[in-house]
Formats: structure tokens, sequence, C-alpha cells
């Protein structure tokens, strides 16, 4: 019997606004516990919600960007539950009337094909407090700084069939709210943050199966791995003879399993009505056309235009842009240097990438800019260092030794382009490597190759391959 | 009619302590409430766009600005337990 695996996302983007959604408490990420939750955040009686219009225009830009429709009127209700990280006991959410509906992204794969993904809503809402477990006996510790934060909860239609689709739609999500600055993306911070509803069902049904909803997915790699693992239970309990409860569950990274939440018998009885502390939102065009305007290059579009004005491959192309700044980063590259794109896309996504990761440094913080490794490709372009002495060039440069002339210059990495010197080096391997002349001499082209390596570990690494070939081939007369 | 087990519902839903005595009354008293709201539904409200606020203008928006500062030791006070301040609460996880 075979399976279809049917999945829906629902992501939790934190708004990337400097104050609260309905207070003017700061949304700053690590201070200290309470010191950024004002009365409305803590929910004292007597105090009014006010909504930020950013993060109403945010959402906007959400919309705009994945092709949804703007509601001209939408309404903010409240969702009943008790919790205590939920002062108010109800979290103003979006219920009947979202800001934005019925939209789409078009997700790439990695096999090249394409998953066109519904997205059903996206609404705004106030994230809760955070509740601390392990340190107090018998009680738990409430933080309300994260209380009254701007979200947006973008909701997608079950169109997913698979665990990779599903990450590849998530990062999709992650890289253009990104784009569009409404939401830093930081998984480890929780700004952007994912539940799962997974079900599963024979193929050719039309008929969906029960699903579960599987929380706390942290990471790209946590989606995919929970929603295998919870594909694979319910297949088993089903192919036993079992049925699906609808329930929410948690995912174990560490067990590698999901397991059902706390039994929260009457968990999804939230009462919803609107909220009489706030007035419908309202949206005309001009304010849409406003959003509109600020509307950056997004994604799909640019990685179309890497791949044609730069005759990149779809891969390069896509690695390119998943962060607008690497992008910008490298189109800054291209435009400073002579070389070839492709050589730029290489070292941005080698070199740079690499050293970035293994130094934990951002972008916007390299030590390499994109005009210095514009010069260093550039003393490639011209021939004064080899491909393999700028990586030195610019391992050098990221630790700080000076500019890539400075360094070039002080450890004497000019490379040799003099013919004299060259056919020193050349007549110098020649001599030394008797049987190997003999073997090329028979006829085995590949000794060759083996004799530039020679004359290139002898000039330690600076000699021109190229002239290093050909004074070679005129030495041994092929 | 609302029955002990929906007021016995309600009232867990609304974390709302209701004795056995008071169940009799409560069901009498909401159970009219719902008849009243019963009555309401019985006019036509076809192409009546549903009212979500009795007054008939937009949110106002306000600037992203943060104008709140940290005042956490004032607003603790009335607080049943703080430690290192963070507001302490029964264990709410298994």
């Amino acid at each position: 019997m075979t399976w279809e695996t049917v999945i829906g996302l629902e992501i939790h983007a934190q708004l990337a606004t400097a104050s609260k959604i309905f207070s003017g408490a700061s949304t700053k990420y690590g201070a200290a516990p309470n010191t950024q939750a004002s009365l409305v955040d803590l929910g004292y009686p007597g105090v009014l919600p006010v909504l930020n219009g950013d993060a109403v225009r945010m959402a906007v830009k959400f919309g705009l960007a994945t092709h949804c429709k703007i509601a001209q009127r939408s309404i903010f209700a409240r969702k009943n539950y008790f919790y205590p990280d939920l002062p108010k006991g109800y979290q103003i959410s979006q219920y009947e009337l979202p800001i934005v509906h019925g939209g789409h992204v078009d997700v790439q794969l990695p096999d090249g094909s394409t998953r066109h993904v519904n997205i059903v809503r996206a609404h705004l809402e106030e994230d809760a407090g955070k509740s601390l477990h392990e340190d107090f006996a018998g009680m738990s510790g409430i933080d309300l700084n994260r209380a009254g934060t701007g979200l947006l909860e973008i909701v997608s239609a079950p169109d997913m069939r698979s665990a990779q689709e599903a990450g590849a739609y998530m990062r999709k999500i992650h890289a253009l709210v990104r784009y569009l600055e409404i939401c830093d993306g930081n998984l480890q911070e929780g700004s952007f943050r994912c539940d799962a509803n997974v079900s599963v069902r024979r193929v050719g049904d039309t008929k969906l199966g029960t699903r579960t909803e599987l929380k706390n997915l942290n990471s790209f790699r946590f989606v995919e791995k929970a929603i295998e693992i919870e594909r694979d239970r319910q297949i088993e309990l089903i192919e036993g003879g079992g049925k699906v409860t609808q329930e929410t569950r948690l995912f174990d990274p560490d067990r590698e399993e999901t397991r059902p939440m706390r039994s929260k018998e009457e968990a999804n009885d939230y009462r919803y009505f609107p909220d009489p502390d706030l007035l419908p939102i309202a949206v005309d065009d001009a304010l849409i056309e406003r959003v509109r305007a600020t509307l950056p290059e997004l994604p799909d579009a640019k990685r179309e235009r890497f791949t044609n004005a730069y005759s990149l491959s779809a891969y390069d192309a896509d690695v390119l842009t998943v962060d607008k700044r690497l992008a910008d980063y490298f189109e800054a590259v291209v435009k400073a240097t002579k070389a070839a794109p492709k050589i730029a896309a290489n070292w941005v996504m080698g070199e740079l990438t690499g050293a970035l990761n293994r130094t934990n440094v951002d972008i916007d913080a390299s030590r390499v800019s994109a005009a210095t490794l514009a010069a260093l490709l550039d003393k490639i372009e011209a021939g004064t260092i080899s491909g393999k002495i700028a990586k030195e060039v610019f391992e050098a440069v990221w630790n700080g030794e000076g500019s890539v002339d400075a360094v070039i210059e002080k450890r004497g990495l000019v490379q040799i382009s003099d013919t004299g010197a060259i056919d020193k080096l050349v007549a110098e391997v020649i001599a030394a490597n008797a049987a190997q002349v003999e073997q090329f001499r028979a006829g085995k082209q590949q000794v060759l190759g083996f004799l530039v390596g020679q004359v290139m570990k002898m000039s330690k690494g600076k000699a021109n391959p190229q002239q290093v070939n050909e004074a070679l081939r005129k030495q041994l007369g092929a | 009619m609302l029955g002990p087990d929906d007021i016995r519902r309600l009232c867990r839903l609304a974390r709302l302590d209701i004795s056995a005595t008071e169940i009799a009354d409560a069901s009498a008293k909401l159970s009219s409430i719902v008849a009243m709201v019963d009555q309401l539904q019985a006019v036509d409200t076809a192409g009546v766009v549903p009212m979500a606020h009795p007054l008939d203008r937009p949110q106002r928006l306000r600037a992203d600005v943060v104008t709140d500062v940290d005042r956490h030791e004032l607003y603790q006070r009335n607080a049943a337990q703080v430690e290192r301040d963070l507001y302490l609460v029964p264990k709410v996880i298994e």
C-alpha cells in the first residue's frame, strides 16, 4: 500500500517593529525579564491597545509579495484561553476577517520542479510571554517581555506532499520575510516559528486523513525530521488497524519522536469574538500603493535575473539569492571587478561564505568587503596572482593583515611571469625528473601535469601555470 | 435549555468555581439569556454586514516608536510572588 503525506504549515513571523503591536514597549530581544512589559502587555485593568501602523504595513507588504488579497476592512478578535504567559486571558488575534488572504508562492524543489503552495491567510496577532519551568521548585517563572510582540501568522493550504516540500516552503517564506524586512528570521531567538499539520492517506484518496498538529519545530531540519517521524507513526498506526486522533503533538528532537501534548480536552474552544477595544483596520488603495512602492526585488525575480544577466546556473542563483544581503554583496563584487560573474559567484559562495560561517560573522560585518574581493579578483584576472595564491591573500586580508596589495607585497606573492625565470625553473625540473620526462616522451601525456606541479611547487605556487605549461612543452619538444 | 454539564463546562472554560447548589440557578439565568438570543436570531439579517464595533470609524494607527520605559519594580508590587524579576506562578507543565 502506498501512502501520501499531506502537510500544511502555520508560520509565526515576529514583526520587525521597534515597539509592540498594541503598546509602546520595546521588542528588543534579550532584555532582563519583564523590563519590556508595559501596562498594556501586562493586561492591567483600564488600559487600551493602540495599533502599531507599521505592523499593518508589514502585513500588507507580505500580502502583496505573495499575490494575496488585502482586506479593506479586517477585524481583531479575542482568542480566549488561560495560561500564565497570557496575562489578559485572551490573545488579540484575527479570526473571521484576516488582513490578508488567498495568495500563493511557488516553491522550487531540489529536483528542479516547482510546487505551487496556496496561502490561505495571514493575520496579525500578539505573541505571548515565556514560561521558565526549570529553576523554581513547584513554580514556573514568567517573563512577559515577549507578550504583545507583533506576529504575522501565515497559514498555508495543505498543499505539500513531503517533508522536503514543507522544508522548502518554510525556507521560501523565511527568505521572503527577510527580503521584505518585516521579520529578522532568527530561528534561534524564536522570531520565526512553525507548526505543521500532518496527515496521511492512501494514494488516490481524495478525502484528507485525520491530521495532527506538530509544535516546537524551530529549525528547517526539525520540520523535515518531525514530519517524517509523524508520517511513519501515522502509517504504522493505520496499517496496524488503529486510527489517528486529531491532537497536538510535540516534537522531541533528542528522542526523535512526537508525543501528545498535555491533554487539554477543551483547548480548542477559544470562544473567539470581535475585540471591543479595537476598531476595524481600514486599508485603502492609497496605503496599498504606498506599501507597493517599498517592495524590493523579490527572490524569484532576482534569481531569474541572476541566471539571465550573469549566466549563472539555477543552483548558483538560488544560493546567492536566499539572503538579500548576500545577493547585494555578489552584485557589488560583479560591478566592481573585471572578472566574470561566475568567478565572483564561486568566490562569494566558496571563500566568503566559508569564512563567514567559520568565524560566525554576519555578512554585514564581513571582514572582506565587496570592493576588496573585487580588487582581489582583478589581481587574478590581470595575472598578478594565481587563483590558488588568491585564496592565501583572501585568508590574510580576512585575518586583518592589510589590503590585497599590501598582503601580496609583504608576502612576496606576485606571480612569476618572467619568461627567463620560468624557463630556469622548468629546466631544473626536467633535469631532476628524468624518469617522468622519459615517460612523457614515450607518449604518456598525463605526466605533463605532474611536471607542471613540480614547477609550481618549486615556485611556491607563484609561477604562472599557463606559462609553465608552455615552457615545459617547448623544452620537451612536444 | 442549558443543562448542568453545559454549566460546568462553561465554568471550567471561564475558570469559575461553581458549587453544586449554584448550578441550577446559573442554568436558569443563562438559559433565559440564550432564549433572548434565540429571539434575536429570528430577525432576517441576510445582506447585513456583521458589525464589529458600534463606532463607525476605522482603527487609529500609532507610529512605531518605543514610548514605554522599564517600570517593572512598580508593576510587580502587586504580584503574589516575584523572583529574579520573574512572576512566579504554580507550575504549569506536567
